[in-house]
């Protein structure tokens, strides 16, 4: 890979960052690529949702540098699309699939710019692309969890965005429905760059062109394996990955072991 | 202290307890029309209250208004501006506290909550001279309100329509996703300032209906029957607005009827039907439980 040539999207030197006194990410150094699909996995409360703010200009870094697009945070963030956490959100909330998605018509344009009728061709064409066109007048409240998933990656992809900030999108989705999410990821990553976060090893695995072990420190080293070093260094990271089924190799070959 | 002066108390006006009649006198007339105008400030501004979970702060925003009311007596000023101003600096103050404060935000605005009513109380105790009316800022006074204040009313109706039909999608993000939105470069906090902001001046207008002890459940007994019903914003808003003009309205007839405190029985209907909506709804939802088995 010519990386050299290549512009970062995202470019983080010396990031430390954490909630008042207590320090939650220490020294991350991390490039991101166009066209990349990062999968970072890590325990809880190892900083992978808190990384994401940082990216997006949520939590004020205390040390260290954050580029987005070449700009700050705030700035570069309009070329962000965000997929929260389904937890943090309130789902008795009175909305339709359509207001949620049509949310990410503000885009950095104000929220006083009016919706066209080519912007609402967008908010369908997103609804297809995830396909849940059918469900646009539901209220969000009578979805799946899955579905539900499917709606703000709708609301991310309106905003037209160059990078896709994920975090656990399949948390409390079934295997099948989760398959499906990651399928759309991988069409999505043609033109979009992805950074993922999960503790689901598994799906992981198989999904993203890299992985990064996440747990105060980043161990990422733009490959797909996990090396030992990082599971030497993220002792939790690697026992998720040995509990779960994994469809293929993602540890690399000890020494004294021949390749399967 | 005397009686909460919102009763009916001329025995005379009360001979022939005819309805119609009642619709003569301008202060029924006034009191009625109060009743429109609040309720469509609070059934606007209570689902944003509803759907933020801000009814604790707006609780506290109401009583803390008192300490503004009781600096205004003791200086001789409108207690009513005295109320403006002392619940906009406690909106803001609370508002402050509750985005600020990661945990425990409800025990500081409880301290305020307090505090702010205490002064009320304190700079009265200062205050020479007869204060009976003062019970009709805690209970509320709809049979005295004066024309003036409708006028102030229903420029606070406007101003309430106007600044949420513009920041419309603004308000909606903030209140659904604020990190979204955050990430949108929406200028979540002005807006969420803008929004205690109008919750005090829909407290101070509607103290004058129900008082200021009360307030709370006409800022959320018609948002929260709506929302039952309505899974969409703009339709929670409306209906909200429509429950509160019918439940003041009964409210008023009733206490005309019953010689009651006219607050306090507008907040009993508005509870009443939350009641009954809120069984109408478990009924309906277990007849749906079986019908999907």
């Amino acid at each position: 890979m010519n990386i050299d040539q290549q512009k970062q999207v995202i470019r983080i030197k010396n990031l430390w960052a954490g909630y008042g006194t207590e320090t939650i990410l220490e020294e991350i150094n991390l490039d991101v690529f166009p066209g990349d699909f990062i999968g970072l996995i890590g325990p809880n409360g190892g900083g992978k949702t808190t990384l994401l703010k940082v990216i997006m200009g949520l939590i004020e870094p205390t040390r260290g540098e954050v580029e987005v697009m070449g700009k700050t945070p705030q700035e570069g963030r309009c070329h962000i699309g965000y997929v929260p956490q389904q937890v943090s959100l309130d789902h008795d909330f009175p909305i339709s699939v359509w207001d949620v998605v049509k949310m990410g018509m503000l885009g950095c344009r104000g929220i006083l710019a009016k919706v066209s009728k080519e912007d609402e061709q967008v908010i369908l064409t997103s609804l297809r692309e995830v396909d849940i066109e059918n469900l646009r007048n539901r209220p969000i409240g009578d979805l799946s969890v899955g579905q539900r998933q499917r709606v703000y990656i709708a609301r991310a992809l309106v905003t037209r965005p160059l990078i896709l900030l994920l975090d656990e999108p399949t948390a409390s989705i079934d295997p099948l429905v989760s398959k499906s999410i990651y399928d759309l990821l991988n069409k999505l990553n043609q033109t979009i760059t992805i950074i993922m976060v999960s503790h689901n090893m598994d799906a992981v695995s198989s999904y993203v062109k890299t992985i990064g072990c996440l747990n105060r420190k980043l161990h990422y080293h733009g490959t797909k394996e996990i090396t030992d070093e990082m599971v030497d260094a993220i002792y939790k990271c690697p026992i998720e990955l040995i509990a779960h089924g994994i469809p293929h190799r993602v540890l690399s070959p000890h020494k004294h072991e021949e390749r399967e | 202290m005397g009686y909460p002066t919102a009763c009916f108390h001329p025995i005379s006006m009360r001979k022939e307890n005819n309805m119609a009649e009642v619709l003569q006198f301008t202060f029924f007339r006034n009191a009625l029309m109060a009743g429109v105008l609040v309720s469509i400030a609070c059934g606007i501004i209570g689902t944003f209250i509803i759907v933020n979970r801000l009814v604790f702060l707006s609780g506290g925003i109401a009583h803390a208004a008192y300490g503004g009311i009781g600096i205004a007596y003791f200086l001789n000023q409108d207690p009513v501006l005295g109320a403006v101003v002392f619940s906009l600096i406690s909106a803001f103050g609370m508002g402050y506290v509750s985005r600020k404060t990661r945990e425990r935000a409800d025990t500081i605005i409880g301290v305020m909550w307090a505090v702010g009513m205490a002064v009320g109380i304190i700079f009265l105790d200062f205050s020479p001279g007869y204060k009976a009316d003062l019970m009709s800022y805690l209970f509320g006074s709809i049979l005295a309100v004066p024309s003036s204040d409708l006028i102030f009313m229903a420029v606070l109706d406007l101003v309430v329509i106007l600044t949420i039909v513009v920041l419309y999608k603004g308000f909606v993000a903030i209140s659904f996703d604020e990190e979204f939105a955050t990430v949108e470069n929406v200028p979540v906090n002005t807006l969420f300032y803008i929004l205690f902001a109008l919750i005090a001046l829909t407290v101070v207008i509607t103290m004058r209906l129900v008082g200021l002890i009360m307030v709370i459940a006409l800022l959320t007994i018609p948002p929260a029957i709506a929302g039952i019903y309505f899974k969409d914003l703009k339709k929670m808003m409306i209906a909200a607005s429509l429950l509160g003009i019918v439940f003041s309205t009964c409210g008023l007839f009733l206490s005309y009827a019953f010689n009651l405190t006219s607050g306090a029985t507008i907040i009993l209907v508005s509870g009443a039907a939350y009641g009954i909506a809120q069984a109408g709804k478990s009924v309906c939802d277990r007849r749906k439980a079986r019908e999907k088995i």
